[in-house]
């Protein structure tokens, strides 16, 4: 109990008799990286303003170091959040704005000037006490509002999209820095993005939500390997998701042949979703195939060819290093180890 | 210069409706009735007589856009926020009498106020002694309040109506109750509407007659009865431009002073 710092038990938030949240239970354990990770309107941002008490939850707990926290407002809780469009305060200068948390603590005036120089520093913002906040980039304001909230020295951050706004290099630079910090500092962090390769770089630990419940929770790897269901599969990274049936423990059937798996434990012949990663769709000559197809596409990516091939039935994404001609026939193979099978068949990929 | 053409009209319009009289009162001003020039008038204005009342009116100014402002800010904030679900109502009740004429508005308060009015009546039938409220500082002061209160809440509800809501949670996540979320981010952000509700308010205020005649019955003169009486009564048209220019100084000073404190806070920035 102890080492998880905050607790989310059958959280629940409605919003005018609309379900925002179905019974969220999130832990997030001391010092490490949580992503809340989903597309817009899935939930996320709700469950990081329920704790930092913006709002209230319409059911459920918020525990914080065990003790319930449901109610207490914002600012008696001992987190501080970094907002998604930065909300520096206009009237007040860079300074006075880092500032602004240890003021209202009445922290005497030379440790508070000493303690915003040390964050300054330590955010490359040195020098930049006396500047007009709206003087400052997007870029140098998110890393005013970071220093304005680590200031605080909170026991947990929280950190909504808070790279949404830069652009595509210098968010790649400002994830590395955010996860340098949150090692050093050794501060929990509870981050939202709806950007899933952000999620893979920088967290410890992904929830992936959607429509207001926890679709999985797990390390980037287990998620990005081993989704859940379709809905993960297909929001981690690009994925095939073909319907199929469970013959029996390690054998399933789709795109009309059976292939051997790794999975067991379904029903027989119960309806599955598979999901195979572009990358893992091997080509290999058409006659040793069970799958054939043409290929319609091929799109140059940088590091690999993306190609569609048509089967007749469906439409696959196969990642490739080698190019093959467009319009020509090809067999497509994957390995037991690539078939990950998930319950559902609902949805059709 | 094809630009400047669409302003000729509006320049004509300035020169003749606003450039001229005030050229007239300056004439006016600086002469006596013989047309010699002359600082005649001015003097007399700080005599004690003149000098009471000039103190009464800027004295009863102060006290109404104070009141204004300590009536206003707060009514603003609860138009502003959304914690009270009647608030249409309350935006009706406020513009309705603004459609009525000024006149009108003040002489409703005539028939509340008088000693035989609506507010004595009922005193009267409670076997209450009657209260003095008409013809006195209190009713122009309340007059004023009345009739210039919008000129307060408008402008202080426009500017709080911009506030970033994230800009008031951010401050309540750096440890800020509601008390210091105001005082430390609300209030100094308002503090350009504030201003100009303070000027708006205070100037009718300094200037108006029509209230302090009807609400303060002669009783009470401030400058502008005198500047009035003076050009409708007395015929004393150089003295009445006199005391014009004299309280066209004093706005202008006032108004330079308030510019000078909002540059000061954005300089803060």
């Amino acid at each position: 109990m102890a080492d998880h710092i905050i607790e989310l038990v059958d959280v629940g938030k409605d919003y005018g008799g609309s379900e925002a949240l179905r019974s969220i239970n999130i832990r997030v354990r001391s010092k490490e990286f949580l992503t809340l990770l989903g597309p817009s309107g899935c939930g996320k941002t709700t469950t990081l303003r329920i704790i930092a008490g913006f709002e209230n939850p319409t059911r459920g707990k918020v525990l914080f170091n065990g003790q319930d926290i449901t109610g207490v407002p914002p600012y008696l809780r001992r987190v501080n959040t970094v907002f998604q469009r930065y909300a520096l305060f206009p009237h007040l200068n860079v300074m006075e704005n880092v500032a602004f948390g240890l003021r209202i603590k009445k922290m005497d005036r030379e440790q508070t000037a000493g303690k915003v120089a040390q964050m300054l520093e330590m955010v490359n913002l040195s020098g930049y006490e006396r500047r007009n906040v709206s003087s400052l980039s997007g870029g140098e304001q998110q890393r005013v509002a970071i220093a304005r909230a680590l200031v605080n020295e909170p026991e947990v951050l929280l950190l909504d999209e808070p790279l949404g706004a830069l652009d595509l290099k210098l968010r790649k630079e400002m994830q590395i820095e955010l996860k340098n910090m949150q090692q050093r500092l050794g501060i929990t962090f509870v981050y939202v993005t709806h950007d899933q390769e952000e999620a893979l770089t920088m967290s410890d630990t992904i929830v992936v939500m959607d429509s207001g419940v926890i679709q999985q929770t797990g390390t980037p790897v287990n998620i990005y390997n081993e989704p859940s269901n379709a809905f993960v599969a297909d929001f981690i990274g690009e994925s095939n998701i073909v319907p199929g049936v469970m013959l029996r423990d390690y054998l399933v059937k789709f795109a009309g042949a059976p292939f051997e798996c790794v999975d067991a434990g379904f029903a027989p012949d119960e309806p599955v979703d598979v999901v195979i990663r572009p990358e893992d769709v091997k080509i290999i000559g058409e006659d040793e195939a069970r799958i054939r197809g043409i290929v319609r596409s091929v799109t140059f990516k940088g590091v690999h060819y993306e190609m569609i091939v048509e089967t007749g039935t469906r439409a696959w994404i196969i990642h490739s290093t080698t190019r093959v001609e467009a319009q020509s026939r090809v067999g497509l193979e994957v390995l037991p180890n690539d078939i990950h099978i998930m319950h559902g068949g609902g949805r059709t990929g | 210069m094809k630009s400047k053409l669409p302003a000729f009209p509006y320049l004509v319009f300035m020169a003749v409706f606003i450039l001229v009289p005030l050229l007239l009162v300056a004439y006016y001003g600086f002469t006596d009735k013989q047309g010699t020039f002359t600082l005649e008038f001015f003097r007399k204005f700080l005599e004690p007589l003149y000098l009471k009342v000039f103190a009464r009116s800027i004295w009863l100014a102060l006290v109404s856009t104070l009141l204004c402002l300590v009536i206003g800010y707060p009514l603003a904030m609860i138009l502003a926020g959304d914690t009270f679900k009647k608030k249409n109502i309350l935006i009706v009740l406020f513009i309705v009498p603004m459609w009525m004429n000024f006149l009108v508005r003040t002489y409703a308060w005539l028939t509340l106020l008088e000693n035989n009015g609506l507010i004595n009546s009922f005193l009267d039938f409670l076997h209450l002694p009657k209260l003095e409220l008409l013809y006195n500082n209190r009713a122009v002061v309340m007059g004023m309040v009345y009739n210039f209160l919008p000129f307060m809440v408008l402008p202080i509800h426009s500017v709080l109506v911009k506030i970033d809501r994230s800009l008031i949670e951010a401050a309540e996540d750096l440890g800020a109750d509601r008390l210091r979320v105001f005082s430390r981010v609300t209030l100094p952000l308002s503090v350009p509407g504030v201003l100009s509700g303070i000027t708006m308010v205070f100037m009718p205020s300094i200037t108006t007659f029509v209230i302090s005649r009807l609400l303060g019955g002669g009783k009470t003169t401030l400058v502008g009865d005198v500047i009035e009486q003076q050009f409708l009564t007395v015929y004393n048209w150089n003295f009445g431009a006199a005391i014009s220019l004299f309280m066209m100084a004093v706005i202008l000073l006032s108004m330079a002073l308030l510019s000078r404190i909002d540059r000061g806070k954005e300089g803060l920035l």
